[in-house]
């Protein structure tokens, strides 16, 4: 990864309370990267885009975008900055039709190549749907209305966290298969996941977080099966 | 026995009167809906709006109309300010904060407003336009202020209404109301956008507290029966609905005039008997709303 990443988080501790979730967490993402961050439950994965995408405190300088500190940012000015949060579990706006979601996500006017028109080439069923309340979409679709309302803020980077949460083998693979014609505009993804699988086809790079720690990267292929479920099973 | 004509006419004064119920209910409903905060301290700031007003019309020489032109914007860089200022930081988990200071400030405003203005009741002049009325049928006549009141409360449920529904500014409220978090994530700064639903709260208020000191006398110590009116014609309603509202209002207003007729000191405990009845058959008012 040649010269300044597009984000860097340094030595990253997060707290609930009196509970540590994150300690001393590293990583970089590269321009046009794709990453992916592994780990069971509760291994600090949510925590970590939370805490990047602002909606946790951190120390200024421990999260950095194009070179510039951003860690004490709050969530709503991180997002101007070009990083868009797909949150776990969807969390669409109920009181909002399909449109108004992905209008909302837009509502910044950050200029970029996401647009309505360009949200309903990329997923079709979305501008059928788009005058029916959010909630009365299939799992898959919700996700599709997750995904393109973070697009329409035009970010530089796009942390998902666990997209296939839920949904059928068939339903994960067809927005998997959307990934790329979004990282064909220049866009970073960080990928959290608990399909493995599916994340090592994916992603460039990986990173394996155990009990809020760091303890593995490397790159798909240099990294073995077994490393991965020992980093993940912490066995 | 009362002829029938008045009855008519008993029920449609108290309709009309409904009007105003609505509107001080329209900006209580706003509030809660939008931040889940309830306003104590709203029925003062309608006091406090027909002060300014008193204060306008008196400095200015402006009729109370055209005193909203003044008193509606003012109101809603008060309610702003007060949201950014204090209201946002009692905002959590916790429902108790909110209900606590908007208690102490409801307090401090009738205090305020008895030092500056005394106790003394004061009345807004709004000229030949109060006794106008239009002649309906023999026996039967509307009053034209209390028509003005009535038909600008629908103006304001459509306004409102209007810009939830229409505007991005109400997509902002809807979404900040549904999720928080998730608003902050699409760039929706929640103290700036509690504070513009706190600045359209007070802006209702103020024509609301305009149409009150036009009607009746009014003096610092009126807000917390105004503050319940407001709850009353909201539950009725059904939260979140803000033609329900408007029913709840009208509801209130008639349910108070048929009791004023049976007894002048049955027109509060109408009121409020209809309200409990409400509760006790529809616990969700008579147009909640629907998700």
């Amino acid at each position: 990864m040649a010269g300044t990443p597009l984000l860097e988080v340094h030595g990253l501790d997060a707290f609930y309370g009196d509970f540590q979730a994150l300690f001393g967490v590293s990583l970089r993402v590269g321009q046009g990267q794709v990453v992916a961050v592994l780990g069971a439950n509760g291994a600090g994965k949510s925590t970590l885009l939370k805490s990047i995408a602002g909606l946790m405190a951190s120390p200024r300088e421990a999260i950095c975008l194009d070179g510039e500190a951003i860690g004490s940012l709050r969530a709503s000015d991180v997002v101007g900055r070009g990083i868009a949060l797909v949150p776990e579990g969807r969390r669409l706006f109920p009181s909002l039709s399909v449109e108004e979601n992905l209008l909302i996500g837009g509502q910044l006017g950050r200029p970029g190549p996401w647009t309505l028109a360009r949200i309903y080439e990329l997923f079709p069923v979305l501008e059928e749907r788009r005058s029916q309340p959010s909630m009365s979409l299939s799992g898959g679709q919700q996700q599709m209305v997750a995904i393109s309302r973070a697009l329409m803020s035009n970010p530089k980077l796009l942390l998902c966290d666990e997209i296939s949460l839920g949904l059928a083998p068939i339903i994960i693979k067809d927005i998997y298969a959307r990934l790329p014609t979004i990282t064909a505009e220049g866009i970073s993804l960080v990928i959290v996941e608990q399909d493995i699988v599916q994340a090592l086809t994916a992603a460039q790079h990986v990173y394996c977080l155990q009990e809020g720690r760091m303890v593995l990267e490397g790159t798909p292929t240099t990294l073995t099966r077994e490393a991965i479920s020992a980093a993940y099973f912490g066995v | 026995m009362v002829p029938l004509m008045e009855w008519v006419n008993i029920i449609l004064q108290g309709a009309l009167l409904g009007g105003l119920y609505a509107m001080f209910a329209a900006g209580l409903s706003l509030i809660f809906g939008v931040m889940r905060l309830v306003n104590i301290a709203h029925g003062d700031l309608i006091v406090l709006a027909a002060y300014l007003s008193l204060l306008a019309t008196d400095a200015f020489g402006l009729g109370p109309m055209t005193s909203l032109l003044v008193v509606v914007p003012l109101m809603a860089v008060i309610g702003y300010t007060l949201q950014r200022g204090i209201l946002n930081q009692t905002l959590g988990p916790d429902l108790l904060p909110p209900l606590l200071v908007t208690f102490g400030l409801s307090i401090i405003i009738q205090n305020g407003l008895l030092e500056l203005f005394t106790a003394d009741s004061r009345r807004l002049q709004a000229g030949a336009v109060e006794v106008a009325s239009l002649h309906v049928a023999d026996g039967l006549s509307i009053g034209v202020l209390p028509l003005l009141q009535f038909v600008t409360a629908i103006a304001v449920i459509a306004v409102l209404q209007l810009v939830f529904y229409r505007t991005a500014l109400g997509r902002a409220f809807r979404a900040t109301s549904d999720d928080q978090d998730v608003a902050q994530l699409m760039g929706l700064d929640n103290r700036h956008v509690f504070g513009l639903a706190m600045a359209l709260s007070l802006a209702v208020v103020a024509i609301a507290g305009i149409f009150l000191a036009v009607r009746t006398n009014f003096d610092p110590a009126i807000g917390p029966a105004r503050l319940i009116f407001g709850f009353e014609a909201v539950i009725i309603g059904g939260l979140g609905s803000m033609w329900g509202t408007l029913a709840g209002g009208i509801i209130l207003g008639v349910a108070q005039a048929i009791g004023a007729q049976l007894d002048p000191g049955w027109q509060l405990l109408a009121g409020h008997i209809a309200f409990l009845i409400i509760l006790a058959i529809k616990p969700d008012g008579l147009f909640p709303k629907v998700q």
